[in-house]
């Protein structure tokens, strides 16, 4: 691992990869967001009293629900994904199709969720 | 365009080749645990004692403390060594996985390289304390 780098964030963010790019910065927002929230949720649950509280309202909100099952979701099937084309290097030439079936697996068991998520909100 | 595949003796399998392997492959084993988390719960009467989003909350930790709310009438079995196990194993690979995460982040973002060196270290004691109070937690619930 070299340590110099000639690209700072910004110019990184910049790049313009189109589906593989928006699965992989998908996949980076979300694993961020489940390490902040496994790392809060597990020393909430430590300190317990009105952190913990506080915390435990925080994500029982639907809108964080809704927020933190996308990530956990999504990085769970692009994982997936990313472990089958990576253990059998031959399938990375499709690429962009294991991307539409990832979409096609996604998008669905998301809506479910989305739809639950909001009819306990809604008090159903 | 013909994939060029370069075998592991000629590559060379260091450090990182065996983190880059180790997160895939826990990635995979945490598939495992959340499935024998679901199938447990199925077991144990989730169908007719639990909601979705219970099971869900299970499936993604089996801890007794996050099926408290629900209609299940006695926690025991969901509180024996076996699902303090798979929780403890769960948090370890969970937190691990995360770190060379973390790690690889901050390779790509982080240009300065005295900032991303003290990250690095900051990064790994925190995962190591959180980790700790994580199985900590587990077995004393």
């Amino acid at each position: 691992m070299g340590l110099k780098r000639n690209v700072g964030l910004i110019e990184g963010l910049r790049y313009q990869g189109k589906g593989p790019m928006l699965t992989y910065i998908l996949h980076r927002i979300g694993g961020l967001a489940i390490v902040i929230f496994v790392a809060v949720h597990i020393l909430s649950s430590y300190f317990g009293g009105n952190i913990g509280i506080f915390f435990n309202t925080f994500y029982m909100h639907w809108a964080f629900q809704i927020f933190i099952f996308f990530c956990a979701l999504f990085h769970a099937i692009n994982g997936l994904r990313i472990v089958i084309l990576d253990l059998w290097p031959k399938l990375i030439e499709h690429q962009r199709e294991a991307i539409w079936v990832e979409w096609a697996v996604f998008l669905p068991i998301y809506a479910i969720a989305v739809f639950v998520i909001a009819r306990t909100a809604l008090g159903g | 365009m013909k994939p060029r595949t370069v075998s592991i003796s000629q590559r060379g399998f260091d450090f990182e080749t065996s983190m880059w392997l180790f997160t895939r492959l826990s990635a995979l084993l945490m598939y495992l645990f959340a499935l024998i988390g679901m199938v447990g719960a199925l077991i144990m009467g989730a169908r007719t004692q639990m909601n979705l989003a219970d099971v869900l909350r299970w499936t993604f930790m089996p801890n007794p403390s996050h099926v408290l709310n629900t209609n299940v009438p006695d926690l025991a079995p969901w509180s024996t060594v076996f699902w303090k196990v798979m929780g403890s194993l769960f948090v370890f690979f969970a937190t691990s996985h995360g770190l060379h995460g973390l790690l690889s982040v901050l390779e790509d973002y982080i240009s300065r390289v005295w900032l991303r060196k003290s990250l690095r270290i900051l990064v790994v004691l925190v995962t190591l304390l959180i980790s700790v109070i994580g199985i900590y937690m587990i077995l004393t619930s």
